[in-house]
Protein backbone atom coordinates (compact mmCIF):
# COMPACT_ATOMS: atom_id res chain seq x y z
CA UNK A 1 0.00 0.00 0.00
CA UNK A 2 2.64 2.49 1.08
CA UNK A 3 4.78 1.58 -1.89
CA UNK A 4 1.87 1.96 -4.29
CA UNK A 5 1.15 5.36 -2.74
CA UNK A 6 4.75 6.47 -3.26
CA UNK A 7 4.90 5.17 -6.83
CA UNK A 8 1.60 6.71 -7.90
CA UNK A 9 2.17 10.15 -6.42
CA UNK A 10 5.92 10.72 -6.36
CA UNK A 11 7.82 8.45 -8.70
CA UNK A 12 5.41 8.43 -11.64
CA UNK A 13 3.06 11.31 -10.73
CA UNK A 14 0.09 9.46 -12.22
CA UNK A 15 -1.99 11.14 -9.53
CA UNK A 16 -1.48 14.89 -9.61
CA UNK A 17 -0.24 16.41 -6.33
CA UNK A 18 -3.18 18.84 -6.31
CA UNK A 19 -5.54 15.86 -6.12
CA UNK A 20 -3.86 13.61 -3.63
CA UNK A 21 -0.74 14.43 -1.61
CA UNK A 22 2.53 12.55 -1.82
CA UNK A 23 3.98 10.94 1.35
CA UNK A 24 6.64 13.65 1.60
CA UNK A 25 4.04 16.46 1.57
CA UNK A 26 1.96 14.73 4.21
CA UNK A 27 5.01 14.42 6.44
CA UNK A 28 5.79 18.11 5.95
CA UNK A 29 2.18 19.06 6.66
CA UNK A 30 2.23 16.94 9.82
CA UNK A 31 5.44 18.62 10.96
CA UNK A 32 4.01 22.04 10.20
CA UNK A 33 0.81 21.54 12.18
CA UNK A 34 2.51 19.75 15.05
CA UNK A 35 5.39 22.20 15.48
CA UNK A 36 4.30 25.62 14.26
CA UNK A 37 0.54 25.25 14.00
CA UNK A 38 -2.13 25.60 11.35
CA UNK A 39 -5.57 27.25 11.46
CA UNK A 40 -4.67 29.15 14.66
CA UNK A 41 -3.53 26.20 16.76
CA UNK A 42 -1.17 23.28 16.89
CA UNK A 43 -2.26 19.71 16.29
CA UNK A 44 -2.68 18.71 19.91
CA UNK A 45 -4.69 21.89 20.53
CA UNK A 46 -7.14 21.01 17.75
CA UNK A 47 -7.47 17.42 18.92
CA UNK A 48 -7.96 18.39 22.56
CA UNK A 49 -10.55 20.97 21.59
CA UNK A 50 -12.57 18.42 19.58
CA UNK A 51 -12.25 15.70 22.20
CA UNK A 52 -13.28 18.09 24.98
CA UNK A 53 -16.49 19.07 23.15
CA UNK A 54 -17.35 15.45 22.38
CA UNK A 55 -16.85 14.41 26.00
CA UNK A 56 -19.00 17.29 27.25
CA UNK A 57 -21.89 16.56 24.89
CA UNK A 58 -21.52 12.84 25.48
CA UNK A 59 -21.59 13.24 29.26
CA UNK A 60 -24.76 15.35 29.13
CA UNK A 61 -26.41 12.84 26.78
CA UNK A 62 -25.51 9.88 29.00
CA UNK A 63 -26.66 11.70 32.12
CA UNK A 64 -30.06 12.43 30.57
CA UNK A 65 -30.53 9.54 28.13
CA UNK A 66 -29.63 6.53 30.26
CA UNK A 67 -31.94 7.43 33.19
CA UNK A 68 -34.79 8.17 30.79
CA UNK A 69 -34.24 4.86 29.00
CA UNK A 70 -34.08 2.97 32.30
CA UNK A 71 -37.27 4.66 33.51
CA UNK A 72 -39.05 3.89 30.23
CA UNK A 73 -37.98 0.27 30.45
CA UNK A 74 -38.98 -0.01 34.08
CA UNK A 75 -42.40 1.63 34.10
CA UNK A 76 -44.97 1.17 31.37
CA UNK A 77 -46.56 4.44 32.43
CA UNK A 78 -43.42 6.49 31.95
CA UNK A 79 -42.92 4.73 28.63
CA UNK A 80 -46.43 5.63 27.49
CA UNK A 81 -45.91 9.22 28.58
CA UNK A 82 -42.51 9.79 27.00
CA UNK A 83 -42.68 7.55 23.94
CA UNK A 84 -44.77 9.69 21.55
CA UNK A 85 -42.48 12.71 21.80
CA UNK A 86 -39.45 10.45 21.58
CA UNK A 87 -40.78 8.71 18.46
CA UNK A 88 -41.23 12.09 16.79
CA UNK A 89 -37.63 13.11 17.48
CA UNK A 90 -36.00 9.76 16.79
CA UNK A 91 -36.06 9.67 12.94
CA UNK A 92 -34.30 13.04 12.65
CA UNK A 93 -30.61 12.32 12.01
CA UNK A 94 -28.17 14.06 14.39
CA UNK A 95 -26.60 16.08 11.60
CA UNK A 96 -29.97 17.62 10.78
CA UNK A 97 -29.92 19.37 14.18
CA UNK A 98 -26.84 21.37 13.22
CA UNK A 99 -28.64 24.24 11.41
CA UNK A 100 -31.12 24.55 14.27
CA UNK A 101 -28.34 24.67 16.84
CA UNK A 102 -26.58 27.35 14.79
CA UNK A 103 -29.74 29.46 14.59
CA UNK A 104 -30.19 29.15 18.35
CA UNK A 105 -26.66 29.39 19.65
CA UNK A 106 -24.42 30.56 16.81
CA UNK A 107 -21.19 28.99 15.67
CA UNK A 108 -19.60 28.68 19.11
CA UNK A 109 -18.91 25.70 21.32
CA UNK A 110 -22.36 25.77 22.94
CA UNK A 111 -24.09 24.92 19.65
CA UNK A 112 -21.75 21.98 19.15
CA UNK A 113 -22.35 20.57 22.61
CA UNK A 114 -26.10 20.88 21.99
CA UNK A 115 -25.89 18.96 18.71
CA UNK A 116 -23.65 16.28 20.22
CA UNK A 117 -26.11 15.90 23.04
CA UNK A 118 -28.94 15.27 20.57
CA UNK A 119 -26.76 12.91 18.55
CA UNK A 120 -25.92 10.75 21.54
CA UNK A 121 -29.27 11.03 23.30
CA UNK A 122 -31.31 8.73 21.04
CA UNK A 123 -29.00 5.66 21.11
CA UNK A 124 -28.50 6.07 24.88
CA UNK A 125 -32.24 6.01 25.51
CA UNK A 126 -33.06 3.17 23.10
CA UNK A 127 -30.37 0.83 24.36
CA UNK A 128 -30.95 1.48 28.05
CA UNK A 129 -34.63 0.82 27.45
CA UNK A 130 -33.89 -2.40 25.56
CA UNK A 131 -31.44 -3.39 28.29
CA UNK A 132 -34.04 -3.18 31.04
CA UNK A 133 -36.56 -5.05 28.89
CA UNK A 134 -34.02 -7.81 28.32
CA UNK A 135 -33.67 -8.54 32.04
CA UNK A 136 -35.35 -11.81 32.79
CA UNK A 137 -38.63 -11.29 34.65
CA UNK A 138 -37.84 -13.89 37.29
CA UNK A 139 -34.81 -11.86 38.35
CA UNK A 140 -37.08 -8.92 39.05
CA UNK A 141 -39.59 -11.14 40.82
CA UNK A 142 -36.89 -12.70 42.94
CA UNK A 143 -35.64 -9.26 43.89
CA UNK A 144 -39.14 -8.18 44.80
CA UNK A 145 -39.73 -11.29 46.86
CA UNK A 146 -36.67 -10.45 48.88
CA UNK A 147 -38.36 -7.17 49.62
CA UNK A 148 -35.59 -4.86 48.54
CA UNK A 149 -36.30 -1.18 48.25
CA UNK A 150 -36.85 0.79 45.09
CA UNK A 151 -33.41 2.39 44.91
CA UNK A 152 -31.62 -0.79 45.81
CA UNK A 153 -33.51 -2.47 43.01
CA UNK A 154 -32.40 0.17 40.51
CA UNK A 155 -28.81 0.04 41.71
CA UNK A 156 -28.40 -3.69 42.22
CA UNK A 157 -30.65 -5.21 39.56
CA UNK A 158 -31.67 -2.80 36.81
CA UNK A 159 -28.38 -1.06 36.11
CA UNK A 160 -26.17 -4.17 36.18
CA UNK A 161 -28.73 -6.18 34.21
CA UNK A 162 -29.01 -3.52 31.53
CA UNK A 163 -25.30 -2.69 31.53
CA UNK A 164 -24.26 -4.72 28.45
CA UNK A 165 -26.93 -3.08 26.32
CA UNK A 166 -26.21 0.33 27.83
CA UNK A 167 -22.59 0.04 26.79
CA UNK A 168 -23.59 -1.00 23.27
CA UNK A 169 -25.66 2.17 23.20
CA UNK A 170 -22.78 4.24 24.52
CA UNK A 171 -20.50 2.95 21.78
CA UNK A 172 -23.05 3.89 19.13
CA UNK A 173 -23.50 7.24 20.85
CA UNK A 174 -19.79 7.89 20.84
CA UNK A 175 -19.56 7.27 17.11
CA UNK A 176 -22.55 9.48 16.41
CA UNK A 177 -21.00 12.22 18.60
CA UNK A 178 -17.74 12.14 16.77
CA UNK A 179 -19.28 12.27 13.28
CA UNK A 180 -21.58 15.07 14.33
CA UNK A 181 -18.80 17.12 15.86
CA UNK A 182 -16.64 16.85 12.77
CA UNK A 183 -19.59 17.94 10.63
CA UNK A 184 -20.31 20.83 12.99
CA UNK A 185 -16.69 21.96 12.93
CA UNK A 186 -16.58 21.71 9.15
CA UNK A 187 -19.50 24.11 8.96
CA UNK A 188 -17.88 26.62 11.22
CA UNK A 189 -15.55 26.59 14.20
CA UNK A 190 -12.67 28.50 15.75
CA UNK A 191 -10.62 25.38 16.48
CA UNK A 192 -10.80 21.63 16.24
CA UNK A 193 -10.06 18.93 13.69
CA UNK A 194 -13.02 19.91 11.51
CA UNK A 195 -11.53 23.41 11.33
CA UNK A 196 -8.26 21.91 10.07
CA UNK A 197 -10.22 20.06 7.37
CA UNK A 198 -12.22 23.06 6.25
CA UNK A 199 -9.18 25.36 6.30
CA UNK A 200 -7.26 22.76 4.29
CA UNK A 201 -10.11 22.67 1.77
CA UNK A 202 -10.15 26.47 1.50
CA UNK A 203 -6.39 26.61 0.97
CA UNK A 204 -6.52 23.63 -1.43
CA UNK A 205 -3.90 21.93 0.72
CA UNK A 206 -4.52 18.17 0.20
CA UNK A 207 -1.69 17.09 2.50
CA UNK A 208 -3.21 19.01 5.41
CA UNK A 209 -6.65 17.56 4.65
CA UNK A 210 -5.15 14.10 4.87
CA UNK A 211 -3.46 14.96 8.16
CA UNK A 212 -6.82 16.19 9.46
CA UNK A 213 -8.52 12.96 8.39
CA UNK A 214 -5.87 10.86 10.07
CA UNK A 215 -6.37 12.99 13.19
CA UNK A 216 -10.12 12.34 13.06
CA UNK A 217 -9.59 8.60 12.67
CA UNK A 218 -6.95 8.51 15.40
CA UNK A 219 -8.91 10.48 18.01
CA UNK A 220 -12.12 8.56 17.20
CA UNK A 221 -10.28 5.27 17.51
CA UNK A 222 -8.70 6.21 20.84
CA UNK A 223 -12.05 7.25 22.30
CA UNK A 224 -13.75 4.05 21.16
CA UNK A 225 -10.90 2.06 22.64
CA UNK A 226 -11.10 3.98 25.92
CA UNK A 227 -14.82 3.27 26.14
CA UNK A 228 -14.14 -0.43 25.58
CA UNK A 229 -11.59 -0.31 28.39
CA UNK A 230 -14.09 1.33 30.74
CA UNK A 231 -16.67 -1.27 29.72
CA UNK A 232 -14.34 -4.09 30.77
CA UNK A 233 -13.63 -2.38 34.10
CA UNK A 234 -17.28 -1.58 34.75
CA UNK A 235 -18.49 -5.11 34.19
CA UNK A 236 -15.86 -7.36 35.74
CA UNK A 237 -18.32 -10.24 35.82
CA UNK A 238 -18.40 -10.34 32.02
CA UNK A 239 -14.77 -11.28 31.65
CA UNK B 1 -55.42 5.25 33.90
CA UNK B 2 -55.03 3.56 30.56
CA UNK B 3 -51.68 3.66 28.81
CA UNK B 4 -53.16 5.10 25.65
CA UNK B 5 -54.49 8.07 27.57
CA UNK B 6 -51.03 8.61 29.07
CA UNK B 7 -49.53 8.56 25.59
CA UNK B 8 -52.03 11.18 24.52
CA UNK B 9 -51.15 13.27 27.55
CA UNK B 10 -47.47 12.95 26.71
CA UNK B 11 -48.07 14.11 23.16
CA UNK B 12 -50.29 17.00 24.23
CA UNK B 13 -47.77 18.01 26.88
CA UNK B 14 -44.95 18.01 24.32
CA UNK B 15 -46.74 20.25 21.84
CA UNK B 16 -48.45 22.24 24.61
CA UNK B 17 -45.16 23.07 26.30
CA UNK B 18 -43.61 23.99 22.98
CA UNK B 19 -46.55 26.28 22.11
CA UNK B 20 -46.53 27.83 25.59
CA UNK B 21 -42.83 28.67 25.46
CA UNK B 22 -43.22 30.04 21.94
CA UNK B 23 -46.20 32.19 22.88
CA UNK B 24 -44.85 33.34 26.24
CA UNK B 25 -42.58 35.88 24.61
CA UNK B 26 -39.52 34.52 26.42
CA UNK B 27 -37.99 33.71 23.06
CA UNK B 28 -38.52 35.51 19.79
CA UNK B 29 -40.87 33.74 17.37
CA UNK B 30 -38.19 33.54 14.72
CA UNK B 31 -36.07 31.48 17.09
CA UNK B 32 -38.91 29.29 18.33
CA UNK B 33 -42.07 29.37 16.21
CA UNK B 34 -45.21 27.60 17.41
CA UNK B 35 -45.88 24.10 16.02
CA UNK B 36 -48.70 25.59 13.98
CA UNK B 37 -46.37 28.15 12.42
CA UNK B 38 -43.95 25.37 11.48
CA UNK B 39 -46.77 23.39 9.87
CA UNK B 40 -47.84 26.49 7.94
CA UNK B 41 -44.24 27.05 6.81
CA UNK B 42 -44.03 23.42 5.73
CA UNK B 43 -47.11 23.78 3.51
CA UNK B 44 -45.80 27.07 2.16
CA UNK B 45 -42.48 25.44 1.20
CA UNK B 46 -44.41 22.80 -0.74
CA UNK B 47 -46.41 25.43 -2.60
CA UNK B 48 -43.89 28.22 -3.11
CA UNK B 49 -40.25 27.78 -4.19
CA UNK B 50 -37.57 28.66 -1.64
CA UNK B 51 -33.96 29.20 -2.82
CA UNK B 52 -34.94 28.17 -6.32
CA UNK B 53 -37.14 25.14 -5.81
CA UNK B 54 -40.11 23.86 -3.87
CA UNK B 55 -39.61 21.40 -1.02
CA UNK B 56 -40.50 18.40 -3.19
CA UNK B 57 -37.94 19.32 -5.83
CA UNK B 58 -35.23 19.78 -3.17
CA UNK B 59 -36.16 16.38 -1.77
CA UNK B 60 -36.07 14.81 -5.22
CA UNK B 61 -32.57 16.08 -5.93
CA UNK B 62 -31.47 14.78 -2.53
CA UNK B 63 -33.07 11.42 -3.23
CA UNK B 64 -31.39 11.25 -6.65
CA UNK B 65 -27.97 11.74 -5.04
CA UNK B 66 -28.87 9.26 -2.34
CA UNK B 67 -29.92 6.63 -4.91
CA UNK B 68 -26.62 7.07 -6.79
CA UNK B 69 -24.38 6.91 -3.74
CA UNK B 70 -26.30 4.07 -2.14
CA UNK B 71 -26.55 2.15 -5.41
CA UNK B 72 -22.83 2.50 -5.97
CA UNK B 73 -22.08 1.37 -2.41
CA UNK B 74 -24.26 -1.73 -2.86
CA UNK B 75 -22.89 -2.49 -6.33
CA UNK B 76 -19.28 -2.32 -5.12
CA UNK B 77 -19.61 -3.31 -1.47
CA UNK B 78 -21.69 -6.48 -1.71
CA UNK B 79 -19.52 -8.22 -4.35
CA UNK B 80 -16.38 -7.11 -2.51
CA UNK B 81 -17.69 -8.52 0.76
CA UNK B 82 -18.63 -11.83 -0.87
CA UNK B 83 -15.27 -12.15 -2.59
CA UNK B 84 -13.49 -11.34 0.67
CA UNK B 85 -15.51 -14.09 2.30
CA UNK B 86 -14.35 -16.59 -0.32
CA UNK B 87 -10.77 -15.64 -1.22
CA UNK B 88 -8.57 -15.62 1.89
CA UNK B 89 -5.84 -13.63 0.17
CA UNK B 90 -8.16 -10.80 -0.84
CA UNK B 91 -9.42 -10.75 2.73
CA UNK B 92 -5.87 -10.42 4.05
CA UNK B 93 -5.11 -7.53 1.68
CA UNK B 94 -8.34 -5.54 2.04
CA UNK B 95 -9.21 -5.98 5.72
CA UNK B 96 -6.37 -3.89 7.25
CA UNK B 97 -7.01 -1.08 4.79
CA UNK B 98 -10.73 -1.28 5.38
CA UNK B 99 -10.36 -1.23 9.17
CA UNK B 100 -8.13 1.81 8.99
CA UNK B 101 -10.56 3.70 6.74
CA UNK B 102 -13.59 2.79 8.82
CA UNK B 103 -12.43 5.00 11.67
CA UNK B 104 -12.57 8.04 9.42
CA UNK B 105 -16.02 9.54 9.86
CA UNK B 106 -17.74 9.73 6.44
CA UNK B 107 -18.17 13.43 6.88
CA UNK B 108 -14.40 13.91 7.10
CA UNK B 109 -14.27 13.03 3.40
CA UNK B 110 -16.06 16.26 2.54
CA UNK B 111 -12.94 18.31 1.67
CA UNK B 112 -11.55 15.62 -0.62
CA UNK B 113 -14.97 14.98 -2.15
CA UNK B 114 -15.26 18.65 -3.01
CA UNK B 115 -11.70 18.74 -4.33
CA UNK B 116 -12.11 15.67 -6.53
CA UNK B 117 -15.69 15.81 -7.71
CA UNK B 118 -16.93 19.33 -7.07
CA UNK B 119 -20.02 20.36 -5.16
CA UNK B 120 -22.68 19.48 -7.74
CA UNK B 121 -23.49 15.79 -7.74
CA UNK B 122 -20.15 13.99 -7.50
CA UNK B 123 -19.05 15.37 -4.11
CA UNK B 124 -22.21 14.53 -2.15
CA UNK B 125 -22.43 11.14 -3.88
CA UNK B 126 -18.93 10.26 -2.66
CA UNK B 127 -19.89 11.16 0.92
CA UNK B 128 -23.01 8.99 0.76
CA UNK B 129 -20.90 6.22 -0.67
CA UNK B 130 -18.38 6.40 2.18
CA UNK B 131 -21.24 6.32 4.69
CA UNK B 132 -23.14 3.45 3.07
CA UNK B 133 -20.19 1.31 1.95
CA UNK B 134 -18.92 -0.32 5.19
CA UNK B 135 -22.17 -2.05 6.27
CA UNK B 136 -22.58 -3.47 2.73
CA UNK B 137 -19.10 -4.99 2.82
CA UNK B 138 -19.25 -6.19 6.42
CA UNK B 139 -22.62 -7.89 6.12
CA UNK B 140 -21.89 -9.55 2.77
CA UNK B 141 -18.57 -10.74 4.24
CA UNK B 142 -20.20 -12.13 7.37
CA UNK B 143 -22.92 -13.76 5.29
CA UNK B 144 -20.34 -15.47 3.10
CA UNK B 145 -18.18 -16.52 6.07
CA UNK B 146 -21.02 -18.17 7.93
CA UNK B 147 -22.46 -20.20 5.08
CA UNK B 148 -22.96 -23.74 6.34
CA UNK B 149 -19.81 -25.71 5.46
CA UNK B 150 -21.82 -28.65 4.14
CA UNK B 151 -23.18 -26.49 1.31
CA UNK B 152 -19.67 -25.50 0.32
CA UNK B 153 -18.47 -29.08 0.54
CA UNK B 154 -21.40 -30.33 -1.52
CA UNK B 155 -20.73 -27.70 -4.18
CA UNK B 156 -17.05 -28.60 -4.19
CA UNK B 157 -17.85 -32.27 -4.64
CA UNK B 158 -19.89 -31.33 -7.68
CA UNK B 159 -16.82 -29.58 -9.06
CA UNK B 160 -18.15 -26.02 -8.90
CA UNK B 161 -15.60 -23.35 -9.87
CA UNK B 162 -14.76 -20.13 -8.01
CA UNK B 163 -17.17 -17.94 -9.96
CA UNK B 164 -20.19 -20.20 -9.55
CA UNK B 165 -19.29 -20.80 -5.92
CA UNK B 166 -19.60 -17.08 -5.20
CA UNK B 167 -22.67 -16.36 -7.33
CA UNK B 168 -24.65 -19.56 -6.76
CA UNK B 169 -23.70 -20.71 -3.27
CA UNK B 170 -22.41 -17.78 -1.23
CA UNK B 171 -24.68 -15.07 -2.61
CA UNK B 172 -28.04 -16.82 -2.06
CA UNK B 173 -26.98 -18.05 1.36
CA UNK B 174 -25.97 -14.58 2.53
CA UNK B 175 -29.03 -12.69 1.31
CA UNK B 176 -30.60 -12.22 4.78
CA UNK B 177 -27.37 -10.82 6.16
CA UNK B 178 -26.93 -8.59 3.11
CA UNK B 179 -30.43 -7.16 3.37
CA UNK B 180 -29.94 -6.45 7.07
CA UNK B 181 -26.77 -4.62 6.05
CA UNK B 182 -28.68 -2.62 3.45
CA UNK B 183 -30.94 -1.20 6.13
CA UNK B 184 -28.02 0.00 8.23
CA UNK B 185 -26.28 1.23 5.13
CA UNK B 186 -29.30 3.20 3.89
CA UNK B 187 -29.67 4.87 7.29
CA UNK B 188 -26.02 5.90 7.39
CA UNK B 189 -26.10 6.97 3.74
CA UNK B 190 -29.11 9.19 4.30
CA UNK B 191 -27.41 10.79 7.32
CA UNK B 192 -24.21 11.39 5.41
CA UNK B 193 -26.18 12.96 2.59
CA UNK B 194 -27.64 15.52 4.98
CA UNK B 195 -24.18 16.29 6.30
CA UNK B 196 -22.75 16.63 2.82
CA UNK B 197 -25.55 18.90 1.68
CA UNK B 198 -25.17 21.13 4.71
CA UNK B 199 -21.57 21.77 3.68
CA UNK B 200 -21.31 21.34 -0.09
CA UNK B 201 -24.36 21.53 -2.32
CA UNK B 202 -26.35 24.02 -4.31
CA UNK B 203 -29.69 22.26 -4.03
CA UNK B 204 -31.27 19.56 -1.92
CA UNK B 205 -32.90 19.39 1.46
CA UNK B 206 -29.70 20.10 3.40
CA UNK B 207 -29.08 23.19 1.29
CA UNK B 208 -32.62 24.38 2.01
CA UNK B 209 -31.89 24.08 5.73
CA UNK B 210 -28.62 25.99 5.44
CA UNK B 211 -30.43 28.81 3.66
CA UNK B 212 -33.15 28.77 6.28
CA UNK B 213 -30.42 28.97 8.90
CA UNK B 214 -28.73 31.97 7.30
CA UNK B 215 -32.14 33.70 7.05
CA UNK B 216 -32.55 32.94 10.77
CA UNK B 217 -35.84 31.22 10.03
CA UNK B 218 -36.29 28.42 12.55
CA UNK B 219 -39.57 27.46 10.87
CA UNK B 220 -37.79 26.64 7.59
CA UNK B 221 -35.06 24.70 9.40
CA UNK B 222 -37.66 22.70 11.33
CA UNK B 223 -39.65 22.01 8.15
CA UNK B 224 -36.47 20.61 6.64
CA UNK B 225 -35.91 18.42 9.70
CA UNK B 226 -39.46 17.08 9.44
CA UNK B 227 -39.03 16.29 5.74
CA UNK B 228 -35.72 14.52 6.43
CA UNK B 229 -37.31 12.48 9.20
CA UNK B 230 -40.24 11.44 7.01
CA UNK B 231 -38.06 10.39 4.07
CA UNK B 232 -35.65 8.54 6.37
CA UNK B 233 -38.52 6.55 7.86
CA UNK B 234 -39.96 5.89 4.39
CA UNK B 235 -36.64 4.46 3.16
CA UNK B 236 -36.39 2.21 6.21
CA UNK B 237 -39.99 1.02 5.84
CA UNK B 238 -39.38 0.14 2.20
CA UNK B 239 -36.26 -1.87 3.04
CA UNK B 240 -38.00 -3.58 5.93
CA UNK B 241 -40.78 -4.64 3.54
CA UNK B 242 -38.12 -6.05 1.22
CA UNK B 243 -36.57 -7.91 4.14
CA UNK B 244 -39.92 -9.39 5.20
CA UNK B 245 -40.70 -10.46 1.64
CA UNK B 246 -37.34 -12.20 1.26
CA UNK B 247 -37.75 -13.99 4.57
CA UNK B 248 -41.20 -15.21 3.55
CA UNK B 249 -39.86 -16.32 0.20
CA UNK B 250 -37.13 -18.40 1.82
CA UNK B 251 -39.42 -20.41 4.03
Amino acid sequence: MLIAWYVLTTATQIIAPTRFPAPREVWDALRQIALTGYADARLHGHILHSVKLVLMGFAVAVATGVPLGLAMGWSRRIEALANPAFLLIRPIPPLAWIPLAIVWLGLGDAAKVLVIWFAAFVPSVINSYAGVRAIEPHMLEAARMLGIGRWTLVREVLVPGAAPMIFTGLRLSMQACWTTLVAGELIGAAAGLGRVLSQGALDIFPAMILVGMVGVAFAGGVMTWALGWIELRAMPWRR
Amino acid sequence: MSLRLLSLIGLVAFFGLWTLIALSGLVQPRFLPTPLAVARQFVELIEKPFVGYTLQVHLLSSLGRFAMGFGLAVAVGVPLGLLMGWFRRLDAIVTPLFDALRFVAPIAWVPFAALWFGTGIGGPVLIIFTGAFPPCVINAYRGAKFVEPRFIEAARMLGVGHVRMVTEVLLPASVPSIVAGLRISAGLGWQSLIGAELIVASSGIGYLMVKGQSNISTAIVMSGMIAIGIVGVAIDVALRALQARIERHRQ
